[in-house]
């Protein structure tokens, strides 16, 4: 088929859209990223020199270190937390008709539009009212709070995926309502259930703002950390930093993509 | 009096409702052991309903059921020992062929060794054998329905249901399931509620077949029975091509009436005829193959003319227009006779036809 110059030039001329939002979308990474690698103490574009030293004192400071130990922490049981919580919410939300069912989903999504700001700060004035000091509990359970939305989301779309019929075929060859929900339901919905943790985790790992809030220095994220440390430093051991974290969050998405199907996980493809 | 047999499954008065819709109205039905009964009836008249409340995935709102001599009503699916077979088969998708085949004997803990052998046989019964590694959908929909039946089979069900299981397979392959289905069920010997809303399958493979409309059950009788003598004007129309012609009434004499229409007079069953007096006009019914053509000018039930002849082999269909009549009627007639499109023709009743007749608007 041959085309007209006209429809010709609107092609090119979307694919250069294309390429320049691309563009638009990775430039701060890749700003960050090529500063990183300068050799000087103070952050500059572009870098003058070549060195690894910056990456070598971000990945060897203490605060860092003990950041990245925290965040992991407060990552796997938040997300773990999250998971429990939202499958059962998201069961219930679809399979049952209860008074307040609506309610429940309104109030479990709200993180969504509540900005982290004000759950933190909530946090942060609960904890106090109770005598509660800023322990790895409250860090957890804030968490939990803006993690949860992600994965009743994630779980209901594969609810929504998953055929009843697999269920009720189990339940007529005499499985009892336990052994369908961990012999088909629950296999059935893994793929959906790993990638609801895995956002969870991603986010939880990267949450600043209500952080800010409910940690203390002993229990401060990565984070924070890093906040804390540009308030008094300007070298481009953040940017370092920020080229690793760029790195492995990129890391885990593929495996992700590649073992789970980013489509599914979204929620964005519907099936298979 | 000898003692019946004890029914596989006893459906005793059942009513169920969503919300104003009365999905099934006051359902009364036995299947003796090892008999295979069909569920008939158009798209939204029950019949999934009623396989539903037998399975235990709904509750009547009145009524009991029986499997087997015993009181399930409250009993929940995965303790009323059935078979279960659905229209899109519903195999795990996550398990291999064995281990779908292999769920319902884990679920009753049955030994691993006993299992592996109940397994391979039923693999063989559907003749799947060397399947076992395979997952569901690396298998045609033949195969995924013969896995879907040996699933079902292996746990030997007190009864076997299954919810139009052919529906979704070409012609061909679904002629050769419908004889593999009965040839199994036979030599089992277990009972089966089988749901079609196709009339030629329900004729085709069952014992006694229960025709159902709006929720209600119509009429439970075999093949021949449902045919022959349909009970109502519904069930007449509904299984198998008829023709409709007007006729009077003559006369009630016991189990016989007698009608007539044009030159002819008929005897028909009177039971549907009961309340009409004499004189009154009715329907009267007549099967394709069931009316003979004459020369024009012989005294029979009409004259008509062929308007269209559809050529089936080893018989053609006439589609005959006749005076005073709005629909067409149908007649079959052997693929050799000559009666061509514009043929001019008496019609008359085949002596050995069974008519049944029905008040108008009955
Ligand atoms: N869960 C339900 N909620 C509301 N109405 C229902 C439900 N299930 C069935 N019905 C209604 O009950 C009636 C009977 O439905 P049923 O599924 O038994 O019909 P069917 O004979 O199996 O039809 P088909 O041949 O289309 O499968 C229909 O009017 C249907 O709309
Ligand atoms: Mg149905």
């Amino acid at each position: 088929m041959t085309l007209g110059p006209g429809l010709r030039a609107l092609q090119v001329g979307l694919r250069l859209l294309v390429l320049a939002i691309i563009g638009f979308i990775l430039l701060p990474s890749v700003v960050v990223s090529i500063a990183a690698f300068s050799d000087r103490a103070i952050l500059t574009f572009p870098p003058t020199g070549f060195s690894w030293r910056w990456f070598e004192k971000a990945l060897t400071y203490e605060d860092f270190q003990q950041g990245v130990r925290n965040g992991a922490i407060v990552m796997l049981l938040a997300s773990s937390i999250a998971l429990v919580i939202g499958t059962g919410a998201a069961m219930a939300i679809d399979r049952y008709r209860f008074r307040g069912r609506a309610l429940l989903q309104a109030m479990l999504l709200s993180p969504l539009v509540v900005p982290h700001f004000t759950v933190g700060l909530g946090f942060l004035i609960l904890a106090a009212q109770i005598g509660m000091a800023r322990t790895y509990t409250l860090v957890v359970a804030c968490h939990v709070v803006l993690v949860l939305p992600f994965v009743l989301r994630s779980v209901t779309v594969s609810l929504r995926n998953l055929d009843g019929r697999l269920e009720q075929a189990a339940a007529s060859l005499g499985a009892s309502p336990r052994r369908v929900l961990f012999t088909v339901t629950l296999p059935l919905l893994a793929p959906g259930l790993a990638g609801g943790w895995l956002f969870a985790a991603i986010l939880s790992f990267n949450e600043f703002t209500a952080s800010l809030f409910v940690t203390a220095q002993r229990t401060q994220t990565l984070p924070v950390a890093m906040y804390n440390y540009v308030r008094e430093y300007a070298d481009p051991s953040m940017a370092a930093l920020s080229a690793i974290y760029i790195a492995v969050t990129a890391l885990l998405l593929v495996l992700a993509n590649r073992f789970l199907g980013l489509g599914r996980i979204l929620g964005v493809e519907h099936g298979r | 009096m000898a003692a019946e047999p004890r029914p596989a499954l006893q459906v005793d008065g059942v009513t169920r409702r969503f919300g104003a819709v009365t999905a099934l109205a006051d359902a009364w039905l036995k299947v003796p052991p090892g008999e295979f009964l069909t569920l008939l009836g158009p798209s939204g008249c029950g019949k999934s309903t009623l396989l539903n409340l037998i399975a235990g995935f709904l509750e009547p709102d009145q009524g009991e059921i029986f499997i087997d001599g015993a009181l399930v009503t409250e009993v929940p699916v995965w303790q009323r020992g059935i078979g279960m077979v659905f229209q899109n088969y519903a195999l795990f998708p996550h398990m291999t062929v064995a281990k779908n085949v292999a769920y319902g004997l884990a679920a009753r803990r049955v030994p691993r060794e006993e299992a592996a052998r109940r397994v391979a046989e039923a693999l063989a019964l559907v003749k799947l054998t060397g399947m076992e590694e395979r997952k569901p959908r690396q298998l045609s929909g033949g195969q995924q329905q013969r896995v879907a039946l040996a699933r079902a089979l292996v746990i030997r069900p007190k009864l076997l249901l299954l919810d139009e299981p052919f529906s979704a397979l070409d012609r061909n392959l679904r002629g050769a399931m419908q004889v593999e289905l009965r040839e199994i069920q036979r030599s089992l010997g277990i009972a089966t509620v089988f749901v079609t809303h196709d009339q030629g399958e329900a004729l085709s493979m069952s014992d006694r077949v229960a025709v159902m409309s709006e929720g209600r059950i119509r009429q439970v009788g075999t093949p021949e029975a449902i045919y022959r003598r349909p009970a109502d004007r519904f069930v007449a129309e509904f299984v198998g091509d008829v023709n409709r012609l007007p006729a009077r009434l003559v006369a009630v004499e016991g189990e016989t009436a007698l009608v007539e229409c044009g030159a002819c007079r008929l005897s028909v069953p009177a039971a549907p005829l009961a309340a009409a007096a004499a004189g009154t006009a009715v329907d009267l019914f007549l099967r394709p193959e069931q009316i003979r053509t004459a020369p024009p000018g012989t005294p029979g039930l009409t004259e008509a003319v062929v308007a269209a002849r559809a050529f089936h082999g080893d018989h053609a269909d006439l589609h005959c227009d006749a005076p005073g009549m709005a629909q067409r009627l149908l007649l079959r007639v052997p693929g050799h006779a000559a009666e061509g499109p514009g043929a001019r023709l008496a019609l008359l009743p085949d002596p050995s036809a069974d008519a049944v007749a029905f008040p108008i608007s009955g």
